[in-house]
């Protein structure tokens, strides 16, 4: 390219890189950056977060192979035994099966019960988070990128959304849709019902955080560049924009699976969420709640203390990955 | 050049300016909002960011703008490469009007054919994508060349150019310095193959021993490529090293242009005068300078007529009221009613000196 010029001019330049970038890519792989990273010794050096971290990690592992871990399956009505009814905790009921944490009054293991139910719980808050999250990180870009009046459109909805609490928003919406639905398919609707309705109640977080950051990131000579070069708009926002915003997106969506989690125990525990016959945590301590002044305590205490753990370990995740995220915390 | 892009360029060089900046104004609305407006009674302002401002950068030349900060320089940069829309006024290209672009192939065409440099090399690069991406965007943008062998080729030979081996490519922006950052913004720049660069301040935010490194790869280029430059600084020694013509901006406005070495030599308006005498030379001691003093005027509230009145040691009544118009003195277009009149003689610019230090 007939750059001798240029090229005797930097060679001294070019030699120094080379030495910089051998030092550095030397011999570590990608799994030693990630050891030898600040979030790691960050991670690593917090007892909580690894606390709250494995027993998130066996949630979900609980939630993927329930039934594999589970010892019964307690939604099949046929393998029941009904005479098995209100064991207490570590007993063996009258057909000789053994119950860690008892059962219910249909003789349902409340074990088995808790891990099908945060299977449930996770798999809602989950799409819920999702929902809410691709919906928010859009509209925030585009209020954020486009500012004028789709900017406040958008952002004076999403105040006004605010000013309610999220679960009468999601009880609202889910309220709206059964009425909408036929009665026949409400069953099987209801939970992405109850996923809609969550997610619609959570949007605004993720809005107001994109778009603080793409007006700040909008301005900045990278994106004016590449408005330069001719790049489109929705590239711009989708590939220049998007990458830098999903730091604090991450963070909102870890700390928003536990808010999550628990609006869809609230809602199914006012009876409005999944149905009992596929139960999730929140169900299973509303069953369980009708029994607790007769002395039935296990039966919606278990369930209690498996949702306050995943939703306490989740937030303390969140909450660590907030502070490990944000260097002026450092 | 084995440049595989090389063939689309014209080979007949066109007689006309590459670029012709024709009475371009850019009135920013800084009103208060709608609502702070209609109840304490306040009236809407402009800001007037450039302010009927004309100039030809004729093919292969380097035009440079100085002013201080605030005159309206990087404006009109952005103004040029079609970040900002003007107000008044037309930006030829080639012998079209940029405003008249409408349809989306001539569009893509012209901003294939002009690139910007930007004055950070630290914010000006995306920190998530690698160098290579980075410096593949314009030809992706615009289809120049198909994914695979012959784009790596393309990448590989611009890193080549602006000094980076190949490897480099795989690496992010924050593994560079300013200055490395800053070549890898060329390299972008270049991807495309343009024929016109605006550079905005590229050195202003680099070492000295790095800034001639750049400056001296820009020129090698521009040599090598043909490239047409507009070259924004406010660094009176940078833009001597580099220019074949000269704008000086204030407050708005181009109080004088012409060839560079015109207006090194024999300046003529007040302003550049000042400036000029400000730039400390080792075998000019002992010189009667003319200092520079006092400060920009706000641009929310500039100073009527000329601008620069009231820091100008020749203003006189009409200076404070009429705005002047241009007029030719010694080869150099200038906006001066003093310049105009013939008020300024060796003797009355020796009595300023004096009176002055």
């Amino acid at each position: 390219m007939g750059a001798s010029q240029s090229n005797s001019q930097q060679g001294p330049l070019n030699s120094r890189q080379g030495q910089a970038g051998a030092s550095e890519e030397a011999p570590h792989g990608r799994l030693h950056r990630i050891f030898d990273s600040d979030i790691w010794h960050s991670f690593s050096h917090s007892p909580i977060t690894v606390l709250s971290a494995i027993i998130t990690l066996l949630f979900f592992l609980a939630a993927i192979f329930a039934p594999l871990i589970a010892p019964y399956t307690p939604f099949q009505a046929g393998s029941l035994h009904l005479m098995d009814g209100f064991t207490p905790p570590f007993e063996q009921g009258m057909s000789g099966n053994f119950y860690v944490f008892g059962t219910d009054d249909q003789g349902r293991d409340v074990f088995s019960a808790i891990i099908y139910g945060a299977r449930i719980s996770l798999l809602v808050g989950f799409c819920a988070v999702l929902f809410a999250m691709v919906l928010g990180v859009t509209l925030g870009l585009i209020a954020g990128y486009r500012g004028g009046w789709v900017d406040t459109v958008i952002m004076r909805i999403a105040d006004v959304q605010l000013s309610f609490p999220a679960i009468l928003v999601a009880l609202l919406i889910f309220g709206l849709a059964k009425a909408m639905i036929p009665r026949d398919y409400q069953e099987n609707m209801a939970i992405y019902v109850l996923i809609i309705s969550i997610g619609l109640s959570d949007w605004v977080q993720y809005a107001r955080t994109v778009r603080g950051t793409t007006m700040v990131e909008k301005n900045r000579e990278y994106v004016q560049a590449a408005r330069v070069i001719g790049v489109r708009p929705a590239v711009i926002l989708f590939r220049h924009v998007l990458p830098n915003v999903m730091g604090s997106v991450l963070v909102i969506a870890t700390i928003g699976l536990a808010l999550a989690i628990i609006a869809e125990a609230t809602l199914s525990f006012l009876g409005v969420g999944v149905p009992p016959t596929t139960p999730s945590l929140g169900t299973l301590i509303r069953i369980g709640n009708d029994f607790l002044f007769s002395g039935e305590w296990w039966i919606t205490i278990f369930p209690g203390i498996a949702l306050i753990m995943l939703a306490l370990s989740v937030n303390l995740l969140g909450d660590w990955l907030r502070d490990a995220l944000n260097p002026k915390l450092r | 050049m084995t440049d595989v892009l090389q063939d689309k360029r014209p080979s007949v060089q066109p007689s006309g300016p590459l670029v012709s900046v024709q009475g371009m104004s850019k009135y920013f609305d800084v009103s208060p909002p709608f609502l702070t407006r209609v109840l304490q009674g306040r009236p809407r302002r402009a800001l007037r960011a450039v302010d009927d401002v004309s100039f030809d950068i004729p093919h292969g030349s380097t035009f440079s703008l100085v002013g201080e900060s605030g005159c309206g320089k990087s404006t009109v940069a952005r103004l040029l490469v079609g970040l900002y829309q003007p107000t008044q006024g037309e930006i030829y290209f080639d012998g079209s009007a940029v405003s008249q672009l409408k349809t989306r192939r001539h569009l893509a065409d012209f901003q294939r054919r002009i690139q910007i440099i930007f004055q950070d090399p630290y914010a000006s690069l995306n920190p998530r994508w690698r160098v290579r991406d980075i410096i593949a965007e314009p030809v992706r943008t615009h289809r120049l060349l198909p994914e695979g062998a012959a784009l790596r080729k393309r990448v590989a030979e611009l890193l080549d150019h602006v000094g980076f081996s190949n490897k480099d490519g795989e690496k992010y922006p924050h593994e560079f310095s300013g200055g490395q950052r800053q070549r890898i913004s060329i390299a972008r720049a270049l991807a495309g193959d343009p024929e016109f660069l605006v550079c905005d301040e590229p050195t202003s935010a680099l070492d000295v021993s790095v800034q001639a490194q750049i400056l001296n790869l820009m020129k090698d280029l521009q040599k090598e490529l043909g490239l047409t430059y507009l070259f924004i600084s406010h660094d009176l020694a940078v833009v001597s090293h580099i220019s074949d013509y000269l704008g000086v901006m204030y407050l708005g406005r181009l109080v004088e242009s012409g060839t560079a070495s015109d207006i090194f030599n024999d300046p003529q308006h007040p302003y550049t005068r000042m400036l000029l005498d400000a730039i400390p030379d080792l075998e000019m001691s002992g010189r009667k300078r003319i200092p520079v003093a006092g400060e920009v005027p706000s641009p929310m509230a500039p100073p009527a007529g000329c601008h620069f009145h009231p820091r100008c040691p020749f203003a006189d009544a009409r200076c404070r009221e009429e705005i002047p118009g241009i007029t030719e003195s010694k080869n150099v277009r200038v906006r001066c009613h003093a310049v105009e009149e013939g008020r300024l003689t060796p003797e009355v610019l020796a009595e300023a000196a004096a009176a002055r230090t």
